[in-house]
């Protein structure tokens, strides 16, 4: 059971954003950068999937030189080797041409899975999973939260939790699996791991080492286009219920709701 | 040239789902502003009698797709189906409904159009003749306005319970067309063999007119009791922090925020939450909020419309009582 797993880094959740002077982008001067949440599930899925089938965990991510450190995360969490693509031409592209770079860096490859995250906690677009799906010609199976692979290693069944229900799933292999959260746990690297990582191989490659064409990738190719990043509507100020007792503040928020509010 | 707004309905064991209609009444916005006519797919199984319906909200036409192996939903099938659909009459604007269905589809569908695709969008609006829509991005912390370039249909998602709903026009019934498709086994990879009913019978988070949450200063998962009285009550579903699913006091999927569950009820209760940034990822984008917290200088204050600081315990079960007093 060879499995890939796709991961980006995303500014740390705790982050405060803040709009640069074009309008159009953020400033990433004070942003510490993590392995996207959704692909630690993913890694973690991959590892536990390896454990119990056998077989190889490869990592790859695109993103600046920095991905290398998430990279390295996931070789100490367990995976076996690393690719990176990393090219200037990279810069400002859309989702469709980023997965166009991973799908042309995986496709070779002898794979039965591979996991990306439900979306990156950045643009929250979650469409690299299924545009890389459908580069590849092979099935998506997005926002996963349980995933049993079949004993002979042909087939996969995984629950996908939609409004109210739960869909069980099942597709043959090779397939893409979104990681949502309720997956997993995912796993701290321990020292030997840490250790160990420093010797698995991590390959990077360019635009031009993956035979593409980097006309077709940036700012230039977007075809979802950015018109302007704005801070978040400020809510009007709210209003600190008043009374002397619990019991008067629930009565003030009663009749707030009902007559100020209505939505009683 | 490309002509007409288009959306994708939704539908679930041959019932129409409301964030159709929600997409509908946007379109039929949309499609004033420009002057063009509305259409709705709505693929299914034996679901044409649902379509004429879909008039009373703003659909022009339903392009109807019927087939045994379009119920239930499969990523597979529907994208197959639609890319045939939009590549045969070149809409200019396709909308799906941000749900976990129309995620899934949307996504694959853009990637088989090779086209941009903005998803879980809040406002919609027509600029240069052109479809311009602005999303929430860093969960919530900022917002982006995008459009799209050299990518057509212009395709978009809408969160969820934001578009608001037209009030239906009895008058008004949409023409009702059979869809001719292909659909070709082969394609279709996956397959739902089993669906599991949610236990509680409560309206799903992100469907949830009401919500009341209860965070980690509910202290223990017996204390829910006050918070679903309240929820029976007014009719809310119960929602919860991460740190209280972490204690295992609530399953995954009542999760709200950044990797829980993003709603926009028209009201929110957080009770017993600080109202960390990933929490609001999840529940800023709702129409009134009240924070029910001890701790006066608690983030969720800068957030709540109402704002009571107070132990829960004593004011979750005296509001509602409070509330039967107008009910
Ligand atoms: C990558 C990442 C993703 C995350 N995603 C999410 C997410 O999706 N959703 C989410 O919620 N969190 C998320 N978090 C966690 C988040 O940072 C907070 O830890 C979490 O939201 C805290 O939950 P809480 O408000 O219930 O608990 P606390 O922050 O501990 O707050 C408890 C509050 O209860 C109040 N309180 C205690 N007792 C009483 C009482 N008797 N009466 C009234 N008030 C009382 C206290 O004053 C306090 O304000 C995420 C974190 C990370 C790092």
């Amino acid at each position: 059971m060879n499995i890939i797993v796709c991961l980006k880094q995303v500014p740390d959740t705790e982050s405060q954003i803040k709009i640069g002077s074009d309008g159009k982008s953020i400033v990433t001067d004070d942003i510490k950068w993590i392995m996207n949440p959704y692909d630690e599930f993913g890694v973690e899925e991959a590892l536990r999937l390896k454990e119990k089938h056998g077989g190889e965990v490869t990592v790859v991510g695109l993103g600046p030189k920095r991905v290398t450190e998430s990279l390295r995360t996931a070789l100490a969490m367990g995976a076996d080797k690393g690719i990176l693509i990393s090219d200037e031409a990279l810069d400002g592209s859309d989702s469709l041409a980023n997965a166009k770079a991973i799908a042309e860096a995986v496709k070779d490859l002898d794979y039965d899975l591979i996991f990306t995250g439900q979306r990156g906690m950045d643009d929250d677009l979650g469409l690299v999973g299924a545009t890389i799906a459908e580069l590849l010609g092979i099935p998506q199976l997005s926002l996963i939260n349980k995933v049993e692979v079949a004993e002979d290693g042909k087939s996969v069944k995984v629950d996908r939790p939609i409004e109210g229900e739960t869909l069980i799933i099942e597709s043959t292999l090779p397939a893409l699996i979104t990681a949502q959260k309720g997956l997993n746990e995912p796993r701290y690297a321990s020292l030997p791991g840490i250790m160990k990582a420093k010797k698995k191989p991590l390959e990077e490659k360019t635009l031009a080492d993956l035979g593409l064409d980097s006309a077709e990738f940036g700012e230039g190719a977007r075809k979802l286009k950015i018109l302007e990043l704005t801070s978040p509507p400020d809510r009007a100020a709210g209003k600190i219920v008043e009374g002397e007792t619990p019991q008067e503040k629930a009565a003030e928020l009663a009749k707030l709701l009902h007559d100020e509010a209505k939505v009683l | 040239m490309a002509q007409g707004v288009w959306t994708i309905a939704e539908q679930r064991d041959g019932e129409i789902r409301k964030i159709t209609y929600e997409i509908v009444s946007e379109g039929r916005r949309l499609a004033d502003a420009l002057g063009q006519e509305v259409t709705v797919i709505l693929l299914g199984s034996n679901i044409k009698e649902k379509a004429a319906e879909l008039g009373q909200y703003g659909a022009d036409k339903v392009l109807v797709a019927d087939d045994s192996r379009l119920e239930p939903y499969t990523t597979d099938a529907y994208v197959s189906v639609i890319s045939e659909l939009v590549k045969a009459n070149d809409p200019q604007i396709l909308i799906l409904g941000g749900s976990v269905q129309g995620k899934d589809l949307a996504a694959r569908l853009a990637a088989r159009l090779d086209v941009g695709m903005a998803q879980d969008c809040t406002v919609f609006a027509i600029e240069d003749g052109n479809l311009v829509a602005t999303r929430p991005i860093y969960a919530g912390k900022a917002y982006a306005k995008v459009t799209f370039e050299n990518s057509l249909p212009q395709m978009a998602a809408a969160r969820p319970k934001v578009m608001s709903i037209n009030e239906p026009d009895v008058s008004r019934s949409a023409e009702v067309i059979d869809a001719s498709f292909t659909l070709d086994d082969g394609d279709l990879k996956t397959k739902v063999v089993d669906v599991a009913k949610d236990e509680s019978g409560k309206v799903d988070l992100t469907e949830a007119d009401k919500i009341v949450s209860g965070g980690r200063g509910m202290k223990d998962p017996e204390n829910y009791k006050i918070l679903e009285e309240l929820a029976d009550l007014i009719g809310a579903s119960v929602g919860a922090s991460r740190a209280a699913v972490d204690a295992g006091w609530r399953p995954h999927s009542d999760q709200v925020g950044q990797t829980g569950k993003v709603v926009s009820p028209n009201l929110y209760v957080a009770c017993g939450i600080s109202g960390a940034i990933q929490h609001l990822a999840g529940m800023s984008t709702s129409k009134v909020i009240v924070a029910i917290n001890k701790d006066e200088d608690a983030p969720i204050f800068q957030k709540a419309d109402y704002g009571v600081v107070a132990d829960l315990f004593d004011v979750v079960p005296a509001l509602t009582e409070e509330i039967k007093k107008y009910l």
